[in-house]
């Protein structure tokens, strides 16, 4: 990015910011709105709930290239993705309302809890319903956990964004809009309040030959999805609260799944139905989608559990360092499969690799902070992270990841180059945990240094 | 550390306490109390593979084409390819390709999915507004585009479970309910060797 072109990123996010619009970077508006601050006093606000200053404009922005950003004509929807500002993070808990969401159906779901049930049935002694009050009295567990849509990073995303910006040609459009928060932005941790699962399936009384579960939820897309009856009887938990209020309607109000370290869309939200069963049920988002095509043309399907991966959400390519001198990188590590032992941080293209510190408590499937001091010398460079789970799972390379990709056809394709790889599979492809290296410019400019190349 | 302390006491009691969980049966706080038979009509119907759930009806092309005229068209297109929604026919033996074509046709390895998708999902903001034998007619007519039943086949609960999808065998592990039954539900592969550093 040239000196010119940054410059005017910076005032168009300026401009934004004003206007109300997307983009995190609340310093650029505060000292403009500080003259008009006296001039124009504002009605009073209704405190019983909380708000935020008004200075901090950090939102959630929607998936672009979908049907409606490229059919002229169709009704805004409130459903499709909305995606987290992971650059303007801090700490492990997303604030509930900068979670994640992805809403199938055309409607925001609004069920009263008071009619609300829980329906366990299927291969059980004794079918249970519940309602709301009932699940609250059974004994309940908090625990915080990311959840993680599959298709997360995934290089579909970024030619989707940038074919949206082409036809859009939108200009604030384009300058709001950052792979870290549209090409990653489908992963959020909040803490998640609830029953376990496997106290309800007791209650019931699982059958011996009983091996899968069925859950439903009851928004009108009434999304459902075959979980494993030995992760049921694990860790999932019945949630219906999320950092310490009720969960809110973009994540199931009023009872939703909760699937540690296991791709989002086994996370039912708008819980309604239980069905213990002897086999999964081959539904549309376990066979049609959520699955992955090889480059022999066979898709491989009913893997769950997310890949170790990390990402510096400082700086990224949202963000603009005034120049040399002492910064503090910082970002996320997670793993599906138990806690992140070591993230480990390059600010020199790869040639070497510092350990980051770890924030404590470090949890089980769920976000780790990490953060590093970095005294940057003003010359371009690369700076990117790994992480490695406590069972020693590296995070993956882009080129990595297309080998393995490759080499899980039969025969192994050998040699499978990362450009290839994208090629043969140009729309599915789920479980994306590549390390992300952001290019820092001479100018301090921040780029992504992946997905474009 | 406390904290981490703590976490694996709870950790180790919620493993105790799940222990033989599937083989310890009795209720242990009595809350709840059994679903009623309209319960029961309304919420267990997501349609498996063995089609157990499938209600009576029937219907064919013929009659699909109809429904697909006034329920399906406006986003699938007339001839099922148009969009915006994903397309429904065409990308047979495209898989292997560098341009896969992914449709209900080319991909989707049961008929049972077809029925259950648009039975609970479609037609989307009218949800549940399609009666069993328009559905069992859509589905028949979506197969019909793809040259996979007859224009006069007539589909109902047992004769779909016979449509044989031209994917069938598109997808492994071929049996994912036989590893999962045996604990061995696969972790993906995307994690790189140990390297040295």
């Amino acid at each position: 990015m040239d000196p010119k072109r940054s410059d005017r990123r910076r005032f168009l996010k300026r401009s934004a910011a004003l206007a109300g619009l997307a983009v995190g970077s609340a310093p650029f508006a505060r000292a403009q709105a500080l003259a008009t601050d006296a001039a124009e006093p504002r009605p009073p606000k209704d405190l019983s709930y909380g708000v935020r200053s008004r200075f901090e404009i950090s939102v959630r922005t929607v998936t672009l290239g979908g049907p409606r950003d490229v059919t002229p004509g169709l009704p805004p929807g409130e459903m499709g993705q909305r995606l987290t500002p992971l650059q303007d993070s801090t700490g492990i808990i997303t604030p509930a309302p900068l979670h994640f969401m992805t809403g199938r159906g055309a409607r925001l779901p609004d069920i009263d809890p008071r009619e609300h049930r829980l329906m366990i049935h299927g291969m059980v002694d004794r079918p249970l319903v519940f309602t709301m009050d009932e699940l609250r009295r059974l004994p309940s567990v908090s625990r915080i956990h990311f959840i993680e849509c599959a298709g997360n990073s995934g290089m579909s995303h970024y030619k989707a964004m940038v074919k949206a910006l082409q036809v859009t040609n939108s200009p604030a459009l384009t300058k709001s809009t950052f792979v870290i928060q549209q090409v990653h932005g489908r992963v959020s941790t909040s803490e998640w309040t609830g029953v376990p699962l496997s106290t309800l399936l007791k209650e019931a009384g699982v059958q011996k030959n009983a091996s899968w579960l069925v859950a439903e939820g009851s928004d009108a897309n009434r999304h459902a999805k075959s979980i494993p009856l030995e992760k049921g009887m694990d860790d999932v938990l019945v949630a219906y609260s999320q950092n310490g209020e009720a969960v809110r309607p973009e994540q199931g109000y009023p009872l939703r799944l909760v699937v540690p370290g296991w791709e989002g869309v086994s996370n039912v939200k708008y819980l309604r139905s239980i069905k213990v069963v002897d086999k999964p049920y081959f539904l549309k988002v376990e066979t049609a989608n959520y699955t992955n095509l090889t480059p022999d043309g066979k898709a491989s399907w009913y893997e769950f559990q997310v890949g170790p991966k990390s990402l510096i959400t400082f700086p990224s390519d949202a963000h603009q360092l005034p120049g040399r001198g002492l910064y503090e990188i910082s970002g996320l590590a997670w793993s599906g499969r138990g806690k992140i032992a070591r993230v480990e941080v390059s600010t020199n293209g790869g040639r070497t690799w510092t350990d980051a510190q770890l924030q404590q408590p470090v949890l089980s499937k769920a976000f780790t902070r990490f953060r590093l001091g970095w005294d940057w010398d003003g010359e371009e460079t690369l700076i990117q992270s790994r992480c490695t789970n406590e069972f020693g799972d590296i995070q993956p390379t882009m080129r990595e990841l297309g080998e393995l990709w490759g080499n899980r056809t039969q025969p192994p394709v050998k040699g499978t180059d990362v450009q290839d790889f994208w090629q043969i599979a140009p729309i599915y492809e789920f479980f994306s945990n590549p390390i992300q290296p952001w290019r820092v410019t001479r100018e301090g400019s921040v780029q992504d240094a992946l997905y474009k190349s | 550390m406390r904290f981490t302390k703590a976490s694996r006491v709870l950790a180790a009691l919620i493993a105790l306490a799940s222990s033989g969980a599937i083989r310890a049966q009795s209720p242990t706080y009595k809350v709840g109390r059994p679903p009623t038979e309209a319960e029961l009509r309304a919420w267990d119907n997501v349609v498996g593979t063995d089609g157990k759930e499938l209600p009576p009806g029937s219907g064919s092309a013929v009659e699909g084409a109809k429904v697909y005229a006034t329920k399906c068209v406006f986003c699938h297109g007339a001839t099922l390819t148009e969009g915006p929604a994903p397309r429904l026919v065409g990308g047979i033996d495209s898989l292997s390709t560098r341009a896969p074509l992914l449709t209900v046709g080319s991909f989707w390895p049961y008929a049972t999915t077809v029925w259950d998708y648009i039975n609970r999902s479609m037609p989307q903001g009218a949800e549940g507004s399609i009666t069993p034998d328009q559905v069992y007619a859509v589905t028949a007519f979506v197969l019909y585009k793809n040259g996979i039943v007859k224009e006069t086949d007539v589909l109902d609960a047992k004769s779909l479970l016979k449509v044989q999808m031209p994917n069938r065998d598109g997808f492994y592990p071929a049996k994912p309910e036989a590893t999962a039954k045996n604990g061995n539900w696969k972790p993906t592969q995307n994690q790189a060797k140990p390297a040295a550093h």
